[in-house]
């Protein structure tokens, strides 16, 4: 009765979590697209395309990319055998334990008319697939302590989902390995399937502590040959058509062999019960807890497979790509394959900022997508780096579950612009316009004058410090394209090459970064190339853009 | 010979027309290219951190060392970017060794024992312009071409040591090797543009109008490139902001390797011609 209703209050919670996550999947605006389209029109775009795709020669893909793509995993193989494996033993082995032991009566019972669970091959296989389970799980806890940024991607979701599986399964051997040992389930056995009077209790007893590994309060005495004869036969007429030997259950066994010692005290305190409880209940916290953890991948992830495999070919319709996007972002399994081969993944220790990793970028994107109001700090965050990401595709490329990853990016940068996070070179353009406007030269004797530190300030590039050489020949300005493409080029730049350099020998900080110029910078270098004094014009300006872009971010 | 293959971002999802290219092309000479799995060579991010480009840039030439191979880089951008770190990382110990304490942390290091080329510069050194005419079956005729260089791989000379800063001949005879004609054009060693591009697209288009424009008017059929940038702009910018309804724009733009790589017999989905967006393409009518 207990187990009825809770299961059935966890069917009911995964259900209303599974309607939640869908409906957001029609309602989450991504893109500038989607501000034009109403979710009732998303709704019925995708109403119409996926009968369409489905009734149309396109089956031949759904079925080819279910098939090997959903069921074996060819993404994941081909990234990593080790991460294939892995993910194969967890989902292989709870896949067949859900339907061959938790759903044993719709499933097993149905097929094989053998069926019992402590009979083989069922005894056996459950164990095996339990433990395809725990050596998952064991291979993911390796994983994610050692492999390139895990350590750093990895979070409380993903602890959830280990330890959930860890608890279910280990819960799981340890109750097979009370119950194997128990003296009061032998009891309950008997006085159900056989009628025996003492002595014929006494040899059956003897055969199950011998053979079963049963423990009873009173060591039955097993050395004699005649009762042993004796159990074995009572044992072949009432017991042997439902029990395999329980050294088939080859790991609940050796937790069996483990508590051995304590055995009858575990059963007088009905550990089994207990085991029992925390079994089934784990399993109904991670039913009703599924929609809202990474579980909720089981259903959205074939979903992402199966709609960008269709999607790809052909022009999909703008509602269902918007759609499409929302609902990737429950596909995401947070596996991290995305983030171990990003091509700026290397710049992450040097921003410090998670966002540039494509697997936190995309938990960012989850809290822009669902209209959550972000603060500025956290805007700049997402901004860096959104924009940081060089798009070349390979998370994409690598994504085990399909995801699109490159038109998410492409299309979070579009919606930062339109929030006011531009890319930032855009926006310390505006910044410094906003900040300095064109201040006359005041403004410049107000920072210290500095040509020393200034030097040592202008660090990584060569020779920066090389601007000390300037004697404002004009050369710079006059072979820049950018300079000569203005009518006034003052000012529209604010400063002109030369001016800048010779704003840096004065030690005029706030001057030299306070100007359009630095930003406008096309990086041809035919000012360095041409300087007769061997200032390295561009490189100076580069080094005044990353000045200018911390002192403006405000991390100097 | 042997090189590491090293793309950059742009290539695999904007112009994989030049990967497929230019895999045609080295194949025929015997160029054997090894594809390691590199980072960006920090170019972008330049702009914003030196560190973050030195220690990016740095990586790819550990990543390469260690296989023991020079680089090979069909980008010009990506070629001045790796060159300007490889210059710095030898001339300053301190900024060598903060590098490598960043590389040791994943068992690289970086020693400055193999270098990096341009695949312009391997076609013109390591195979020769009189090899590559050899292999030239159908030499183009009449064909006149706006021999575009590119800022990165030029300036500034003495860190690219790529070719002369002021009169650059390499690509010319490059070009030259497959009967086309490399014709004078005063904007010829301009910036294409494209590093404004997304920052001030209205500045950046001016820069790349004027080339174009003259590329144009000094009597040129089409530009052509060896940077994935500036085919890029050339084509793709092109493409999207300056062509007319007929889909034509101020001149096209083709890829070196597809240039060549037609004249020495492949086709055009070999070359990925068709990936190219621009219209008026139409090189196969110059080929004998």
């Amino acid at each position: 009765m207990f187990f009825s209703v809770t299961l059935y209050l966890a069917l009911l919670i995964c259900g209303i979590g599974l309607l939640y996550k869908v409906v957001s999947w029609f309602r989450y605006r991504i893109g500038r697209e989607a501000s034009s389209i109403s979710a009732g029109e998303r709704l019925v775009s995708a109403a119409k395309g996926v009968p369409a795709a489905v009734l149309s020669p396109r089956i031949g893909i759904l079925i080819k990319v279910f098939t090997l793509d959903v069921l074996l995993q060819r993404r994941i193989f081909k990234e990593s055998r080790l991460r294939w494996a892995m993910h194969m033993c967890i989902y292989g082995g709870f896949m067949l334990l859900l339907f061959m032991h938790a759903l044993d009566t719709f499933v097993s019972m149905k097929l094989f008319s053998e069926y019992h669970a402590t009979l083989n091959p069922f005894l056996f296989f459950r164990n095996l697939f339990g433990a395809m389970v725990v050596i998952g799980v064991l291979i993911a806890i390796y994983r994610r302590m050692t492999v390139k940024r895990m350590r750093i991607t990895s979070g409380g979701m993903d602890v959830y989902a280990i330890v959930i599986l860890a608890v279910i399964l280990v819960s799981g051997f340890l109750l097979e390995g009370a119950k194997i040992v128990s003296h009061e389930v032998f009891q309950d056995m008997v006085d159900e399937w056989a009628f025996l009077d003492d002595e014929e209790l006494a040899s059956l007893r003897a055969y199950w502590a011998k053979e079963f590994s049963v423990v009873f309060p009173e060591r039955p005495d097993w050395t004699d040959e005649a009762v042993l004869e004796q159990g074995r036969e009572l044992h072949e007429i009432s017991c042997a058509e439902c029990h395999s030997k329980p050294q088939w259950a080859f790991v609940s066994y050796g937790a069996a062999k483990l508590i051995t010692p304590a055995a009858v005290k575990l059963t007088n305190a009905d550990a089994a019960t207990g085991l029992r409880y925390i079994h089934i209940l784990a399993c109904f916290l991670g039913l009703a807890y599924l929609p809202f953890s990474k579980f909720l991948h089981i259903f959205a992830s074939p979903v992402s497979l199966l709609v960008n495999a269709i999607m790809k070919e052909g022009k999909p319709a703008e509602a269902n790509v918007v759609t499409r996007r929302a609902m990737e972002l429950d596909a995401c399994t947070h596996c991290g394959a995305c983030s171990e081969h990003c091509s700026v993944g290397v710049i992450y220790e040097q921003f410090l900022n998670r966002t540039i990793l494509p697997s936190e970028k995309l938990i960012a994107l989850r809290s822009l997508a669902s209209g959550k109001s972000l603060g500025d700090k956290e805007l700049q965050t997402i901004q860096e780096g959104s924009f940081i990401c060089t798009n070349c595709y390979r998370c994409t490329q690598v994504c085990p579950v399909g995801i699109n990853l490159q038109d998410l990016w492409i299309t979070i940068k579009e919606d930062l612009a339109v929030l006011g996070y531009p890319e930032p070179v855009v926006w310390a353009a505006d910044a410094v316009e906003a900040r300095y406007g064109s201040k006359p030269l005041e403004t410049g004797l107000l920072s210290p004058p500095g040509g020393i530190e200034l030097q040592k300030e202008l660090g990584v590039s060569l020779q920066a410090d090389t601007f000390s050489r300037c004697f404002e020949c004009q050369t710079c300005t006059n072979v820049c394209p950018v300079v000569n493409n203005f009518e006034n080029p003052k000012a529209t730049l604010g400063l002109l090459p030369h001016q800048i350099m010779h704003s840096l020998g004065l030690g005029l900080k706030e001057h030299a970064m306070g100007n359009r110029m630095i930003w406008d910078c096309v990086t041809c270098y035919q000012c360095q190339e041409q300087c007769p004094q061997g200032v390295q014009v561009a490189d100076v300006l580069y080094e005044l853009r990353n000045m200018s872009y911390r002192h403006l971010k405000g991390t100097e | 010979m042997k090189v590491a293959l090293f793309q950059g971002c742009k290539i695999p999802y904007f112009v994989p027309q030049y990967e497929e290219s230019l895999r045609a092309v080295c194949g025929e000479f015997g160029i054997e290219l090894l594809d390691l799995e590199f980072n960006c060579c920090g170019y972008p991010v330049r702009n914003l951190d030196a560190h973050s480009y030195v220690i990016s840039s740095a990586r790819n030439l550990a990543l390469a060392e260690k296989a023991g191979l020079g680089i090979m880089t069909p980008c010009k951008c990506c070629y001045g970017s790796l060159k300007k770190t490889e210059q710095m990382l030898k001339e300053r110990e301190s900024l060598r060794e903060q590098v490598n304490s960043v590389l040791a942390k994943e068992g690289l290091v970086y020693q400055g024992t193999h270098g990096v080329k341009h695949l312009l510069s391997v076609l013109f050194h390591d195979v020769g312009v009189d090899r590559v005419k050899e292999r030239v079956t159908r030499p183009y005729q009449g064909l006149n071409i706006a021999v575009h260089y590119g800022c990165h791989a030029l300036r500034p000379s003495k860190v690219t040591q790529f070719d002369d800063p002021i009169a650059p001949v390499k690509f010319d005879r490059l070009v030259e090797a497959t009967g086309a004609k490399s014709i004078e054009w005063t904007s010829k060693l301009q910036c294409c543009g494209n590093p404004l591009w997304g920052k001030n697209d209205a500045l950046s288009l001016d820069l790349t109008t004027k080339k174009l424009e003259n590329a144009r008017d000094s009597g040129a059929e089409i530009v052509c490139v060896a940077c994935t940038y500036c085919q890029i702009q050339f084509d793709t910018v092109q493409q999207q902001e300056l062509a007319g309804n007929d889909g034509n724009g101020i001149i096209p733009s083709v890829l070196y390797t597809q240039l060549l790589g037609l004249s020495m017999g492949f086709g055009e989905e070999d070359l990925g011609l068709n990936r190219n967006r621009l219209k008026g393409r139409e090189l196969e009518k110059f080929l004998t």
